[in-house]
C-alpha cells in the first residue's frame, strides 16, 4: 500500500533521514520506534508532504507522492494525527471534526460520521460546542484522532498519540488503536512506548539516527532485545 | 440639545465611523492572520475602487451599479495582487512580504499619478452622502446612518460565513495553524485567495463611504484608510478578527468623542490625542486588546 524507498530528508543542512526504506501493506499495523531524534517524525512529515525529500521515492497504491502537496496527499487517502495533536484551538470540537472531512463531498455521510465519532469518543459529544483549546490533553488527543478518521483514510498515520497522557489515558489510546486496526484501518504508528507498541503491531521498524536499524515482527525484535536495548536504553524497559 | 440627544448623536456618529474603521481593520487582519503579511497595498484597493467610481460616475449607469462594479474592481485587484505579487514570495520571510506590499503600494500610486493625474479629482457622489434629516431634534447624516447599517450588516454576514461555511471555518483554522489546515486537505491557494477576496471586498465598500465623504479621489486617497486600519488592528490585536472589530469601533468612538469634548482651540490636534491614547493602550496591552490563538508556523 505504502512504500518508502531509500529516502533522504531533513531540515536545511541537517539530514534527519539517511536512506530509509519501509513498507506498509493494506490492513497492517506498522510501528516506528526509536529514540528522540531518530527521524520518526521527519519520516511522517515527509510522507504527509509537509517536507520535501532530497532523494528517494514514496509511493502510495502504486503512485508517487513526491510531487504532491499535503492537501493532495490527504485526498489520496492518507490522514495524519500529528505530533502534539495540533487541533485547531479556536474552533469548536464540531468544527474541528467537520474540517477533518474537508476532502469529502458526501454531506449526509459526514454528518453520520460526526455522530459516530461522538459515540466512539463520548467526551467529544459532551464538549461539542466548546473551542478545542479548552479541552484537556487527553481530550485533544481523542479529537485529533477523530478528526483524522473523519477523512475516512485508507492509511492512518499517528505520531506519538500517547505522548503526555496519564497512564489511564495511555491505556485508552492503545485500546483505541487496536480497535481501529481491527475495524480494518491500515495504521502507521510512531511511538515511544515500545512495550505497548510491540503488543499491538504486526511489524516494527527501529529507527536510529535516520536509518532503519532493524525491522521485523515484534517477536523478531524482541529476540534482538539486547541490540535494541543498547539504542533505546531505559525506554526499552517500558514506562 | 439635551444630554440624551447628545448621547444618541454621539452613538450614531461613533458607530458609523467605527463600523467603517472596523471593516478596514478586518480587511488587513484577515490576510495577516493567515499569511503574517501586513498588506500595506490595502489602501490602494480603496484607490482602485475610487478611480472606478470616478470613471463610471459620469456615465449613464445608476450609482448603485457603479458602486457594485467599484467594489468588484477592488476584489479583482486584491486577487490579482495575491496571484502576481504575494504568491511568489509566500515562502519567503515576513520582511520580504512586507517590503513587497510597500512596493506594490508605491507602484499603484505611481501608476495613478502617471495615467490619471497627480491631483485629486472630484467624484460624482449621490447627494445622499451629504444630506441630513431630523428626527426628534436629532440631526442625522444619511451617509453616517448608511455607514452604520452597512458595516453592521457586513460584520453579521462575515460572522455567518466564518461559522457556517466550510471555507469560512477553514479560514479561521488557517489562522490557528496553516500547515495543519493543509494537512486536513484544505487547499492553501483557495484559503489565501478567499482571504484576499474578502479583504478587497471590505476595501471596496469602505471606499464608497470614504470617497463619498471626501467627494474626491487621488493617488494617495488610500493612505489614511490603511493607516487607520493598521492602528485599529494593532490596538485590537493583530491576531484576532474580534480584536480588529473592537479596535475599529474604539478608534471611531475616540475620534468622534474627542471631537465632542475637546475645546475649540485643541480640535486641530484631535489626531494627536487619538494616537496618544492608542499609545497608552499599547503600553498596557502590547499584544492588543484581544489576544489571538497562538500561531506556530507560516505557510
Amino acid at each position: 500500500m505504502l512504500s518508502v524507498e531509500d529516502l533522504y530528508a531533513g531540515y536545511g543542512a541537517i539530514l534527519a533521514l539517511r536512506g530509509v526504506s519501509l513498507q506498509v501493506k493494506a490492513g497492517e499495523l506498522v510501528a516506528l520506534i526509536g529514540a528522540n531524534g531518530a527521524g520518526k517524525s521527519t519520516l511522517m512529515a515527509t510522507i504527509a508532504g509537509v517536507l520535501r525529500p532530497f532523494r528517494g521515492q514514496i509511493t502510495f497504491e502504486g503512485q508517487s507522492l513526491l510531487a504532491l502537496s499535503p492537501e493532495e496527499i490527504v485526498r489520496r487517502g492518507i490522514a495524519l494525527v500529528p505530533e502534539g495533536r495540533r487541533i485547531f484551538p479556536s474552533l469548536t470540537v464540531a468544527e474541528n471534526l467537520r474540517l477533518g472531512a474537508a476532502t469529502r463531498r458526501d454531506k449526509a455521510a459526514v454528518e453520520r460520521d460526526i455522530e459516530e465519532m461522538c459515540t466512539r469518543f463520548p467526551i467529544l459529544g459532551k464538549r461539542f460546542h466548546q473551542p478545542g483549546g479548552t479541552l484537556s490533553g487527553g481530550e485533544q488527543q481523542q479529537l485529533a484522532i477523530a478528526r483524522a478518521l473523519m477523512a475516512r483514510p485508507r492509511l492512518l498515520m499517528m505520531d506519538e498519540p500517547s505522548l503526555g497522557l496519564s497512564p489511564i489515558l495511555v491505556d485508552e489510546v492503545f485500546a483505541m488503536i487496536r480497535q481501529l486496526h481491527k475495524s480494518g484501518v491500515t495504521i502507521l504508528l510512531v511511538e515511544q512506548n515500545v512495550e505497548r507498541t510491540l503488543d499491538i503491531a504486526n511489524r516494527v521498524y527501529l529507527l536510529n539516527t535516520g536509518r532503519v536499524e532493524c525491522q521485523g515482527t515484534p517477536e523478531q525484535l524482541r529476540a534482538q532485545v539486547d541490540i535494541v536495548g543498547a539504542y533505546l536504553g531505559d525506554m526499552w524497559r517500558g514506562d | 440639545m439635551n444630554v440624551l440627544q447628545e448621547v444618541l448623536q454621539f452613538l450614531i456618529n461613533a458607530l458609523s465611523l467605527g463600523g467603517l474603521y472596523a471593516l478596514m481593520a478586518l480587511g488587513l487582519v484577515i490576510v495577516y492572520g493567515i499569511l503574517r503579511l501586513v498588506n500595506f497595498a490595502y489602501g490602494e484597493l480603496v484607490m482602485v475602487a475610487g478611480y472606478t467610481l470616478l470613471m463610471l460616475g459620469t456615465g449613464p449607469l445608476p450609482w448603485l451599479i457603479v458602486a457594485a462594479i467599484s467594489v468588484g474592481m477592488a476584489v479583482l485587484t486584491s486577487l490579482l495582487l495575491e496571484r502576481v505579487a504575494f504568491r511568489p514570495v509566500r515562502q519567503a520571510s515576513a520582511t520580504t512580504m512586507l517590503i513587497t506590499s510597500f512596493a506594490v503600494s508605491a507602484l499603484l500610486q505611481n501608476a495613478a499619478i502617471l495615467f490619471v493625474s497627480p491631483r485629486a479629482k472630484a467624484v460624482v457622489t449621490p447627494s445622499f452622502f451629504t444630506e441630513n434629516f431630523q428626527v426628534g431634534g436629532l440631526l442625522i447624516s444619511k451617509g453616517n446612518l448608511a455607514g452604520l447599517v452597512v458595516s453592521l450588516l457586513l460584520l453579521g454576514l462575515l460572522t455567518l460565513f466564518l461559522r457556517r461555511t466550510l471555507l469560512g471555518i477553514a479560514l479561521r483554522a488557517a489562522a490557528d495553524d496553516f500547515v495543519m489546515t493543509r494537512l486536513v486537505g484544505i487547499r492553501a491557494n483557495q484559503v489565501i485567495a478567499a482571504a484576499f477576496a474578502i479583504s478587497g471586498f471590505f476595501a471596496g465598500v469602505v471606499a464608497l463611504f470614504w470617497i463619498g465623504r471626501l467627494g474626491s479621489v487621488g493617488p494617495f486617497v488610500g493612505s489614511t484608510p490603511v493607516l487607520v486600519a493598521f492602528v485599529a488592528a494593532v490596538v485590537g490585536g493583530m491576531q484576532s478578527l474580534t480584536g480588529a472589530v473592537i479596535g475599529g469601533y474604539l478608534l471611531g468612538a475616540l475620534t468622534v468623542g474627542l471631537q465632542l469634548v475637546l475645546p475649540q482651540s485643541l480640535l486641530d490636534y484631535r489626531q494627536a490625542f487619538v494616537f496618544a491614547i492608542v499609545l497608552l493602550v499599547l503600553l498596557f496591552r502590547p499584544q492588543g486588546l484581544v489576544r489571538g490563538t497562538t500561531i506556530t508556523e507560516r505557510v
